[in-house]
């Protein structure tokens, strides 16, 4: 029965989009203000229905409902009741569930939390964000419907969520990723509404700032979370491969990257105005075709679930017309907003159109990456895979060339700057950036080029920060007060480039200086790595709840001293019989240690084991959730709060001027 | 010219070659990093080229896999039922390899027609082929099993 009561809400969620995507549009093309007030009614509806069908889906799951196909395939009654409840998105149609999901709750958030807004914006917003959802509800009920029933012959048990997906990763990886990428129709939404209504100016980039950064906030802690989760799951001690669908994930982010920063320019200086839509409606495109490209199976991945041609068709269809009609909604409108703005070639204005320029050609190059096998294949030319090689000879000097820039940024000046104060500016940070560049990596022997180039670079970037906000905090009676009048969009950007710098260091120091050996250890063996002695004690069975394990038992020593005590498993599954390494990890701010169980191989119990001595990879997580508490503080700036009278009379006025 | 108008050309001659320099950079990058895919038999036809990176993927043959004693050196054969490549690979082989499963090898191919790999890669659940072989097994004529279609 609760099956049938979420495929009936699914239903009415599906009419309620449509009527969502009508209704407040042809309200503000008519200027009825009655369809157009219709329009926050609708999204907290379509949010009441899409969450009413995921409480069912997720019910099913949890009571363990078998004749349900989805239930059936994709849980087992051994699995614990929180991997029950992830087991929910760790499959195609469930995972769509979760779009939608995600994608009401960020409609529903814009008509709750935009008192700002005018009614015309706002139903034209509403309107777009119920289009996508009428694309995504009708591909889920009519290709992908997750309440499919088995009957007659309802299976006795599951058969079991895949054990990679047994993971607390996995409880919060997808979702946030989700709310990044669907983040980014809230954007679009506010890209197509400012071209239907001709009107982009500051306010608009003012509306569209705190949405595009909390999104682009959880598209980072999203990819960050796939990375390390892929660290320690896949059990080889790689954190980034380049796969696909992680890039899948990755060129949204990097057009939102420059997004965020093309509506800085907008904002303040009412510049790049066309150019931002653009980049909005690329981002939002991007993260379409990543779904494209993760549900359709056409390429090789590790993310891809069993794949079936017709979904992939829907997609591309879909995806055909949102980029389709989006782009020629901006060939003929975008010419009605472009601005008429001059600035300096000494100024912010350029060093931000440097950082678009750079994203969007790493955007494009990874893209290319990605699609050059579906090319050559379509070509009849052969198959072939494009590897990390490729990927990191084209993005390393690409960020490399950033830097440089994205240090002078915060100290520059709107408008027009002069090249003289820039140097008073920059001098110290260069100074003392080439001295931690060239003194810093030698507390690591062997001295290493690119690991001195990462530390210039990066210091370069927090000085430049460092100075900025001595600068601005001179100026104040006291510090306390001074620091006080650092507004929070100011602070945000602060803590994300600190983050990047973070970032930087992390990725070079764990790329350039990780020792990693496979090798044969019988128990009794110790290996020296690093200066830690890693000992392989024994072998033992444990059990879990719903998979046995040969676990093994490592002390590590360094100098004689006792570090870590380690437990790396080989596990083998009860109800669908596969096997899986579970890493151990002894984690650290300035290293990680990694061991990872092979297979048994010989006599005397000798097992091949993965060791991994891994300095500052911490770093880069680290360094992207500085990213996004950066992002979510920008966020919170006073000024997207407006009081509500103002906002009245802006509404009187835009409508009496509709 | 209007001074706006100016800037604009210089921001597009700017872009243009930034977007040549990217360019560059992305054929010199492809140039030595992208591997073709072969199947076994075109391998053994003598298709694929010796001494440079490729990719060779098909069925782990039952009971080819054979272990060296003192060291991770493994050696297995892939076949698509028709031919079929030894290949030699050190290390930790992935959790879901097996004989009678599929797999795709990426190395160099010796003189001696061995594939010396570098990486092997399994495919991750048991509903899924990678593409690859399924479409190798597809023009050899034969299923996963071994059984002509």
């Amino acid at each position: 029965m609760i099956p049938e009561i979420g495929h009936f809400a699914l239903i009415l969620a599906f009419c309620l989009a449509l009527l969502l995507a009508v209704l407040p549009a042809w309200g503000a093309w008519r200027g009825n203000s009655v369809a157009m007030a219709l329009a926050p009614t609708l999204a907290i509806g379509l949010l009441v229905f899409v969450g009413i069908s995921f409480a069912c889906l997720s019910s099913a799951f949890l009571q363990d409902d078998f004749s349900v196909a989805l239930v059936a395939s994709h849980s087992n009654s051994l699995l614990p009741p929180i991997y029950k409840f992830c087991a929910v998105w760790g499959n195609h149609e469930g995972s769509l569930m979760l779009w939608a999901l995600i994608l009401s709750l960020w409609t529903a958030a814009v008509a709750l939390f935009s008192p700002q807004l005018p009614l015309l914006v706002l139903s034209r917003v509403l309107s777009v964000m119920g289009a996508i959802a009428v694309g995504f509800l009708s591909f889920s009920l009519l290709t992908s419907n997750p309440f499919t029933r088995l009957l007659p012959g309802i299976p006795a048990d599951g058969s079991d969520l895949n054990p990679l997906l047994q993971d607390p990763g996995l409880i919060i990886h997808p979702p946030l990723l989700y709310m990044g990428y669907v983040g980014f129709s809230v954007a679009f939404a506010f890209a197509i509404a400012a071209l239907l209504g001709g009107r982009l100016d500051a306010s608009w980039a003012r509306w569209s700032r705190p949405w595009t950064n909390i999104a682009w906030a959880f598209l980072s802690l999203g990819i960050m979370l796939g990375s390390w989760w892929a660290y320690y799951e896949l059990g080889w001690g790689g954190w980034w491969f380049w796969d696909p669908v992680e890039n899948a994930s990755f060129m949204p982010w990097l057009a939102g990257t420059a997004l965020i920063h093309s509506l800085a320019a907008t904002e303040k200086r009412g510049l790049f105005k066309s150019w931002t839509v653009l980049l909005a409606i690329f981002a939002f495109s991007l993260s379409l075709l990543g779904t494209f490209l993760v549900r359709s199976g056409v390429l090789t991945s590790v993310h891809a679930f069993a794949t079936d041609p017709a979904r992939g068709m829907f997609i591309l269809v879909f995806l055909a017309v949102v980029v389709g009609g989006s782009l020629t909604l901006y060939a003929l409108r975008a010419p009605a907003v472009s601005s008429r703005v001059g600035f300096a070639w000494v100024s912010r204005e350029s060093l931000l159109l440097c950082n678009n320029v750079v994203f969007l050609v790493a955007a494009l190059t990874v893209l290319f990456g990605t699609l050059f096998p579906l090319i050559v294949d379509a070509l009849g030319m052969g198959k072939v895979s494009v590897g990390p090689p490729y990927f990191n000879a084209v993005f390393v000097p690409l960020m490399a060339l950033l830097v440089p820039v994205m240090g002078l940024g915060p100290v520059s000046r709107w408008k027009g700057d002069t090249v003289r104060r820039w140097r008073a500016q920059m001098v110290m940070p260069v100074l003392v950036a080439v001295v931690c560049g060239v003194t810093l990596p030698l507390l690591h022997a062997p001295y290493n080029v690119w690991v001195a180039l990462a530390v210039l670079l990066s210091a370069w970037l927090l000085l430049g920060l460092v100075q900025d906000v001595l600068q601005r905090v001179r100026g104040a009676s006291s510090t306390a007060h001074g620091l006080r009048r650092l507004t929070a969009g100011y602070c945000g950007m602060v803590v994300a480039h600190l983050g990047f710098a973070f970032c930087i260091i992390g990725i070079v120091a764990t790329s350039q200086y990780s020792v990693e050996h496979d090798l044969k250890m019988h128990p009794g063996d110790a290996r020296e790595m690093a200066g830690y002695e890693f000992r392989f004690i024994e072998v033992s069975e444990v059990r879990g709840p719903n998979f046995i394990a040969d676990q093994a038992h490592f002390e590590v020593t360094r100098n004689g001293e006792f570090v870590a005590s380690m437990h790396p498993q080989k596990r083998r599954y009860l109800a669908s019989g596969s096997v899986m390494t579970e890493a151990a990890i002894d984690a650290g701010f300035f290293r990680d240690l990694y061991v990872a169980m092979g297979e048994p191989v010989g006599e005397g119990g000798a097992w091949a084991m993965r060791l991994h001595y891994k300095p500052l990879v911490r770093w880069m997580w680290l360094g992207a959730i500085l990213m996004a508490v950066g992002a979510f503080t920008a966020a919170l700036d006073k000024r997207y709060r407006r009081t509500r009278e103002s906002v009245h009379s802006a509404n009187k006025a835009v409508l009496h001027g509709a | 010219m209007h001074p706006v108008r100016k800037q604009r050309l210089y921001l597009v001659l700017f872009v243009i070659v930034f977007a040549s320099v990217a360019v560059g950079l992305v054929v010199y990058a492809l140039r030595g990093n992208i591997n073709l895919f072969y199947p076994p038999s075109e391998v053994v036809a003598g298709k694929a080229p010796v001494g440079q990176p490729i990719r060779l993927g098909g069925m782990v043959v039952e009971g080819s896999v054979e272990r060296a004693t003192d060291s991770l050196e493994i050696r297995f054969e892939l076949t698509d039922f028709k031919s079929s490549v030894p290949v030699v690979y050190t290390g930790i082989l992935p959790d879901l390899f097996d004989e009678g499963q599929g797999a795709v090898a990426s190395g160099v191919l010796n003189s001696q027609g061995v594939l010396e790999a570098t990486e092997i890669l399994a495919k991750h659940d048991e509903n899924y082929m990678p593409p690859e072989v399924a479409d190798a097994l597809e023009k050899s004529g034969f299923d996963h099993k071994g059984n002509t279609k």
